[in-house]
């Protein structure tokens, strides 16, 4: 849903950005290790974290040795948080990718949510540094969309939509956030002959209460799309949390392919950016218990 | 006939839709698929993905490699240059289908709507020769274009969030194959026991666009048979001719 802060997170443990790793829902999880000892680092969504009790700084990385608990409250600045494992996750890929997708039976190791009980086949962790990665500030700006395809369908209600607050209806999922704000009319009714969607299109249904598409997103639909989430900010959008108000505003095709290329720019200069942990102690016991192989983490709770 | 140029509209900053038409028309539908089947065989650089609807061809495209108003142009030479007419379908199956009751909860509203009985709404359905215009939504959704004009109707106001797998339904002018639960704004008719998409089964997925269809009128006996076949891998559906 965040792909910025799932590329911090993998490239906190070496990983290659775009890694397979664990995204953590609004909710909370604990977790604990096997047989070893592994890289961890936690970004995304803020949220009380702990190891054992003791708190655990976000953008940086730390070792979950074997004995100790991971614990992740529920997020307080934002929906989602990640958590990548140096050395990725094994599994098997499906059309070229480990991810999710529950509807359609995909995901590796698991073609569903994590549940308590799961255990994820990991490597131990190296003995690198641990290191520390200081993102840019997320700004509370509006959330920039590029009008169309079907704009035409709308005529003065996309005047409405540009003007109006909106918020995210709690019945939101990883498929769809569902708007809640003013009445968006059409001109010529809701049903549109079903066309392609992308992350983002935002489809208005006969309700008038528009659903912006998310990753887990059906590939085309069937409601007028009066425009679309640029790809810079869907990951703000992910992370906007339910009631909270925003506003859209309306960019270029130019302008949106510009910060497009910036946040790729971004994302691929990400691997530069982790410096050395200042405080980070090393925990070299579990360093030297560490198993090569057979490392598992043990998802005890996915609340 | 005159050709018209297709309308390009930007979906974000990195996808196209190619608009060939607004409505369902056969005819939109070939050129979509001529286009897609030219850009496998031409591959412009910087095109990730083609997803071909009824009246539309979805080009996702990464905004590094090309730029919206370089493609759209690209695009739109290819689709005036691109020959369709040798879009003739090959195949063609029938679909056994359970329709009303549970099977299909919005049958007998949907007929009262219709002012027919449900036994004549689920005749003419059955009487049609559909043809697959676009996979989409869901993986193995498989929508149709052939709907008898008489059956139309609008989608819902509010789309549920859950529909169960296998679900016949109609929405608009369009009918159409769900293959797996999720959410719907159609009116459910029906059930099939066909799996259109099916992992670790060969193929994956069942149709392809430029398929033709037409339904088999099942009970709930024989649905129970071929839903308990189904879920073993087997196809379920007839090929009558290949």
């Amino acid at each position: 849903m965040d792909r910025l802060s799932l590329a911090a997170s993998n490239v906190l443990v070496g990983n290659d950005p775009l890694a397979a790793a664990i995204e953590v829902g609004p909710l909370g999880a604990k977790l604990s290790v096997r047989d070893g000892a592994v890289r961890l680092a936690l970004t995304g969504a803020e949220r009380p974290a702990a190891l054992d009790g003791a708190p655990l700084a976000f953008n940086e990385s730390f070792v979950l040795s074997e004995g100790q608990v991971l614990t992740l409250g529920v997020a307080r600045g934002g929906v989602f948080s990640y958590l990548a494992i140096e050395g990725g996750v094994s599994g098997e890929p499906m059309f070229g990718s480990l991810a999710v997708n529950a509807r359609a039976g995909l995901g590796s190791p698991y073609p569903r949510t994590l549940q308590a009980g799961d255990t994820i086949a990991v490597k131990s962790a190296t003995p690198a540094v641990e290191r520390r990665l200081d993102l840019p500030e997320q700004l509370d700006a509006p959330i920039r969309v590029v009008l169309g395809p079907q704009d035409d369908e709308f005529g003065d209600a996309v005047e409405t939509f540009l003007a109006g607050e909106w918020t995210i209806s709690a019945t939101s999922d990883r498929m769809g956030y569902r708007l809640e704000g003013p009445q968006i009319s059409h001109l010529h009714g809701h049903n549109i002959v079903s066309d392609g969607t992308v992350d983002g299109s935002i489809q208005v249904p006969g309700s008038g209460q528009p659903i912006v598409l998310m990753p887990d997103r059906g590939t085309s639909g069937g409601y007028p799309k009066i425009a679309t989430v640029i790809s810079a900010d869907l990951g703000r959008l992910a992370q906007r949390q339910p009631g909270r108000p925003f506003r859209f505003q309306a960019v270029s095709v130019e302008d949106a392919q510009a910060a497009y290329r910036a946040m790729a720019k971004l994302i691929r200069s990400l691997p530069d950016l982790p410096r050395e942990a200042q405080h980070a102690a090393i925990d070299l016991d579990a360093l030297l218990s560490a198993n090569v192989a057979g490392t598992a983490i043990d998802a005890l709770t996915a609340e | 006939m005159t050709t018209l140029p297709p309308r390009m509209l930007p979906s974000g900053d990195s996808a196209i839709t190619v608009e060939f038409g607004r409505d369902i028309s056969d005819e939109s539908n070939r050129r979509v698929l001529a286009l897609d089947r030219r850009l496998t065989q031409t591959p412009i650089a910087g095109i990730i993905e083609t997803v071909p609807t009824y009246r539309s061809l979805l080009v996702h495209y990464d905004p590094e490699t090309i730029g919206f108003a370089a493609l759209s142009e690209h695009l739109a030479t290819l689709a005036l240059s691109t020959d369709d007419s040798e879009n003739a379908a090959k195949r063609h199956w029938r679909i056994p289908v359970c329709y009303g009751g549970e099977y299909g909860i919005d049958l007998e509203d949907a007929a009262r709507g219709l002012n027919m009985t449900p036994d004549a709404l689920v005749a003419r359905h059955v009487a049609g020769n559909y043809r697959v215009a676009m996979i989409g939504f869901t993986p193995g959704w498989s929508y149709l274009s052939g709907l008898d004009p008489a059956l139309a109707m609008p989608r819902r106001q509010a789309p549920r969030l859950h529909t169960p797998a296998g679900t016949i339904s109609v929405g608009g002018i369009q009918t159409g194959i769900q293959c797996l639960p999720g959410p719907s704004g159609w009116h459910l008719l029906g059930r099939t026991p066909v799996r259109t998409y099916q992992l670790h089964r060969e193929p994956i997925f069942l149709l392809e666009p430029g398929d033709t269809i037409s339904f088999a009128r099942i009970d709930e006996k024989e649905f129970a048979e071929r839903d308990d076949a189904a879920s073993r891998g087997d196809v379920v559906a007839e090929l009558l001719s290949a």
